[in-house]
Parts: structure tokens; sequence; C-alpha cells
């Protein structure tokens, strides 16, 4: 099982972006990972309530993620399930995992911490057995740099 | 507003690096890296335009034969190139998987990380209305 954490310092007020992540015209706004509008979106932000949200990507796919939401405290925490219905990541498909999103608010607005857990693959959970997950990706990382770095001095 | 720090070619990347990798390629890659050993001689060749295999080798405490076996499966998993030059063997760095397998890793980043640059960008536009719309009504 692999996880994924990004934190973001937004200004805006918590309520704000707590109703950008619960109704279906504001996840509508910002759903899916380029500028391709999002298709359609339903949410139904109460504890045992579904969502689901189908977005087109500019290779002209068509990608649905659907679950369920199991924890909804305004304007602070909300936790969902989540699968791949149609398209997304193959390496995922048919399975659930988690997305837990905190608001905190703060001073210039709200720190956002966004959460993709329970993410799981073949080569992440061998990797997690022999304990070297984190070295690898520090790793693949450094030697990526470093060879790009080469590539452009060639 | 981050939107436009992405141009239009790496988000065309993004979701296809998400939906089009290759399993199989990227087994071999991680079954390779799983071995400390390599990962050291990995990270030496990552300092080094190209090294000899016994500068390669001088740091390890194993026999040069076991070190060549390691050479052996980078070479095969397509992390290194060897080449040889008079009787010496030249190793270098081949990028290209390495690339691969980072991108593997770091798919979901590459697809949330753009939407929350978007969600900022809307809820900031949101409270700048909310706040205007205040202001009217505190005039």
């Amino acid at each position: 099982m692999t996880s994924l954490t990004l934190v973001r310092r937004i200004a805006a007020r918590p309520s704000i972006v707590f109703e950008a992540m619960t109704t279906a015209e504001g996840v509508a706004a910002w759903y899916g990972p380029d500028d391709l509008p999002v298709v359609s979106a339903e949410m139904d932000a109460r504890v045992g309530g579904a969502f689901r949200v189908r977005f087109r990507t500019l290779d002209g796919r068509d990608h649905e993620a659907c679950g369920e939401f199991l924890e909804v405290v305004p304007p602070r925490r909300i936790v969902m399930s989540w699968r791949w219905a149609v398209g997304g990541d193959p390496e995922e498909s048919g399975r659930v995992s988690r997305i837990e999103i905190e608001l905190a608010p703060i001073a210039e607005g709200t720190e956002v911490t966004f959460t993709h857990a329970d993410l799981s693959s073949e080569a992440s959970e061998k990797g997690h057995a022999a304990g070297w997950t984190g070295a690898l990706d520090k790793l693949v990382r450094h030697l990526a740099r470093a060879a790009a770095t080469a590539e452009k001095t060639q | 507003m981050a939107i436009g720090r992405l141009t239009a070619s790496t988000r065309e990347q993004t979701l296809h690096r998400l939906v089009n990798y290759r399993p199989r390629d990227l087994d071999r890659i991680f079954a390779t890296l799983s071995d400390p050993t390599r990962r050291a001689i990995l990270a030496r060749l990552a300092q080094e335009d190209s090294m000899t295999i016994s500068a390669l080798a001088e740091p390890f405490s194993i026999k040069l034969p076991a070190v060549m076996k390691h050479l052996d499966v980078l070479s095969d998993a397509g992390l290194i190139t060897r080449s040889k030059h008079g009787r010496t063997v030249n190793v270098r760095l081949s990028p290209a998987p390495l690339r691969k397998a980072s991108e593997w890793l770091r798919r979901y980043e590459r697809f949330w990380s753009p939407a929350l640059d978007r969600l900022a960008a809307h809820v900031e536009r949101k409270e700048a209305e909310a706040r205007a719309a205040e202001a009217k009504v505190g005039r």
C-alpha cells in the first residue's frame, strides 16, 4: 500500500474550499489532470452518500471515478472511498482506495492536506515487503535528475 | 494562480503516463533495483559520466565476478550500458528506464497536483466574489 499527500495553502476561507470539494458544481471546476472540462459530477456529501465524477482527458479518453463519503465534517474534514469505474489507472482496477482531505484555517485562508491513501500495486507491495520503497523513490528521482542534466550537457 | 505553470504538452502527458505505463517492464526494473549492491552501483554511476568495471568494483567487499553478475542484471534491465575500449570496459548509466520508473511512482502526484492548482484558482475566485458581496452589504 502506498499513499500520496499534497499540501496546499489557498487564499480562500475553509467554507468556500469545503463547498468546492463537496458539491457537483464545485468539483466540476477542478477535477481531472488537465484543463478539459468535467463531463458529469454527482456529489451526495453526507456519510454513506455517493459521488461520481466523469472527465475526459486530452487524449480523448473518458475516465470515471466513484465512491462513497465516509466522513463529512464541514468545513474541516472529508473522507471518501475512491474507485475507478471507467478508465483511470489499470493498476487500481477493481480496487478501492481512500481520499482524506483536511482543511485547516490559516491567516491567509486554508491549508489543504490532501491524501490519496491505500493505493496498491504489485511493485509497491513487493517494495514495502523489502522495506525499500522510500529509498528507491529517492534513488530513482536522483538518478533521473542526474541523467537529465547529463543529457543536457552532452 | 498556478495553472499557467504546466505547459499543454506536460498536461497531455500526465494522464497518458497514468494510464499507459508498461507494468512488465517496470516489474523488471523494480526487481533489479531491489538489491542494495545494484542500487549502490547505480548511485555511483549517477555521479560519474562513465566508470571502468574495476573502479566500480573497488568500494564493494564482494569479488569481481559477483560485481560482474550484478552488472549483467542491470544491463538486462536496460539500466546501464557497457562499451569496450581496448582492455577496459566502460559502464554508463542508461536514464530512460529510470525516468519511466520515476514517472510511474509519481503518477498520482501528476494526477492530483494540477487538479489542486485548479481548485486553488477556483476557490480564490469564489473568495474574491464573496468579499465583494460582503463589502456591498457592509456599505
